[in-house]
């Protein structure tokens, strides 16, 4: 079984947002960039796989839409396992676009499993894995927080509210993953560093796609009044504050 | 040229989220000078369906079939993809949850339009059409405009108020015409806990951090959980740990939560977390450093051990309560 884990590039979670040219982009100047988190969970999850001989898993491959600039993400994600990778060569202008692209690679080279995070950190749009299925018009599962391969059987476990559902899906899917999939991501260790230098990374140029939302700006969130402090000797002050003053309780 | 709306129904019966998105859907409607058609798949009573028509919606189109007992993804989208082109909608809206995660971006490719995820309010303008969406976590608001002639808005969860229409709809029942054995994802099994209030519906939410030392200290926030009636949350270091099971993580990589009150214990304040509760309408935060960063983001806060302050706590939400 070949999987396909979808990998994003989005700026660290502690990069500090800011806009240039008045608020219409965003300000890249500094900006320290990683695989998204949920993204770096799928990877996690299907290395475990194919590091389990009865999973049968015969490679991953990862693949990203993004210019040149990606590439550090990409090697990344060599060195700590995966074993090839596409860079589809433009930018992921919307999840639309985003989304047609990668399916049309799938469409290529017949990937079974495809993996991914269930949002990015940047835009929190959770739309990229549902559409590269329906392109394919192949199941998708959402919000799966366990995937296993047994006796040939893809099994796996979504969060439903209040509880969970372990479903069997037929090969190829989409694995829209969440929390509970993996838990630490992996570090790339030196000889991982190495070998990623060696594997096959192809850079493949966009095919023809419509875009359906364009970006008209960004707002900045307003600064928070300061938190008012209330004496741990005083709980009785901080309840009527909840109850009386902003009405929560 | 109608506003359609999914209602998802739980058991039957449609929770706020649903009452939320209808009010939201009858708003839009308003400016658009069009009506609101609400879709409901799934057994679900006469009179809960016309709960739908309180808050705006004049029809309402049901369509029951057994094979919609379980969310099979692209069953979903084909029903309401089916629906949305009969009906010629011009914007179809679903909730941010974990349904409308799983179809709309489905419904996008299939009905070839624009998809806006986690939509916090009524467009700024409708021609172009814009909305306002948090992005970057919860760090900056990005106005999106769609182009396609069909939009689709995945409105956030506790982010419009409800308000009452007092309209009587037309329900319409249609029988699906989905062929037998359809569903390419089977359903082994189904766990859930009955009775539980959900993370991302509650209204108010207690989450503890590393701060509570120990899974062994979670009866008192427990406890503190079941007197005001919130959900219990936690913050990753304690879910990564085992302490607690890891559908309560909040924050980044866990659920993005905006309840009314948020009270955390224990919880510094990193950013990851940060950004799973940032839109929380009041933040409340025990933690016994002064200089954790949770005080930046909080309207209330305590500096002082979250064991001695939750009985605290309990005694005198009891006593305004009269519990």
């Amino acid at each position: 079984m070949k999987i396909l884990v979808c990998i994003s590039t989005v700026p660290d979670t502690t990069t500090k947002i800011k806009f240039t040219e008045n608020n219409s982009n965003f300000d890249t100047t500094g900006v320290q960039w990683i695989i998204n988190p949920w993204d770096e969970l799928a990877l996690t999850r299907a290395l475990q796989m194919k590091e389990d001989p009865s999973m049968s898993i015969e490679s991953i491959t990862v693949a990203t839409v993004g210019s040149a600039l990606t590439e550090p993400t990409i090697r990344k994600a060599l060195a700590i396992g995966a074993d090839n990778a596409i860079r589809i060569n433009t930018e992921p202008v919307d999840a639309y676009y985003t989304a047609g692209q990668i399916a049309h690679q799938v469409r290529q080279k017949n990937f079974d499993i495809i993996m991914c995070g269930i949002e990015s950190s940047d835009h929190n749009g959770s739309s990229v894995g549902g559409m590269i299925a329906e392109f394919l018009e192949i199941p998708s599962v959402s919000a799966v927080s366990s995937l296993k391969v047994e006796n040939n059987c893809i099994n796996v476990t979504r969060d439903i509210d209040g509880g969970r559902e372990e479903l069997t899906v037929q090969v190829p899917f989409v694995a829209i993953v969440q929390k509970g999939i993996a838990k630490e991501p992996r570090i790339p260790a030196m000889r991982g560093i190495m070998m990623a230098r060696q594997k096959p990374l192809e850079m493949v140029q966009p095919v023809e796609m419509p875009v359906m939302t364009t970006n008209a700006g960004y707002e900045t969130i307003p600064a928070k009044a300061p938190c008012k402090m209330i004496d741990p000797g005083d709980i009785r002050l901080l309840v009527q504050l909840l109850q009386n003053e902003a009405r929560v309780i | 040229m109608s506003v359609l709306v999914f209602t998802e129904n739980w058991d039957g019966k449609f929770k706020k989220l649903s009452f939320e998105l209808v009010t939201y859907a009858a708003d839009l409607a308003g400016l658009l000078g069009t009506t609101v058609t609400a879709v409901s798949l799934g057994k679900v009573e006469k009179d809960e369906l016309q709960k739908l028509s309180v808050y705006g919606a004049s029809r309402i189109i049901e369509i029951v079939d057994n094979a919609l007992l379980t969310l099979d993804n692209q069953i979903y989208t084909n029903i309401l993809g089916d629906t949305a082109e009969k009906e010629q909608a011009s914007v179809l809206i679903l909730s941010n949850n974990s349904t409308g995660k799983a179809i709309a971006p489905r419904l996008g490719v299939r009905l070839k339009a624009g998809i806006v995820s986690g939509v916090i309010g009524l467009p700024v303008s409708v021609d172009p059409f814009i909305v306002r969406k948090k992005v970057f976590s919860g760090k900056a608001i990005a106005r999106m405009e769609i182009k396609s002639p069909l939009k689709i808005l995945m409105l956030a969860q506790n982010s419009y108020e409800l308000k009452k229409a007092e309209r009587q709809a037309v329900i319409e029942t249609l029988k699906s015409e989905l062929p037998a054995g359809s569903a390419k994802t089977l359903v082994n099994k189904v766990e859930k806990q009955a009775g539980k209030i959900i993370l991302t519906d509650a209204e108010i939410v207690v989450s503890g951090g590393r701060g509570m030392k120990s899974p062994s200290n979670w009866g008192p926030l427990e406890e503190l959980a079941g007197v005001l009636g919130a959900a219990l949350a936690c913050s990753r270091p304690v879910s990564d740990e085992g302490w607690r099971p890891h559908e309560e993580h909040t924050g980044q990589t866990g659920k993005i939560i905006a309840p009314n009150l948020y009270m955390a214990f224990g919880i510094s304040g990193a950013i990851q977390h940060l950004a799973g509760v940032s839109s929380s309408k009041v933040i409340v935060a025990i933690n016994n450093d002064k200089n954790a960063p949770i005080f930046e983001a909080a309207d209330y806060g305590v500096v002082g051990d979250a064991m001695k302050v939750i009985p605290e706590l309990i005694k005198e939400i009891r006593t305004v309560k009269g519990q």
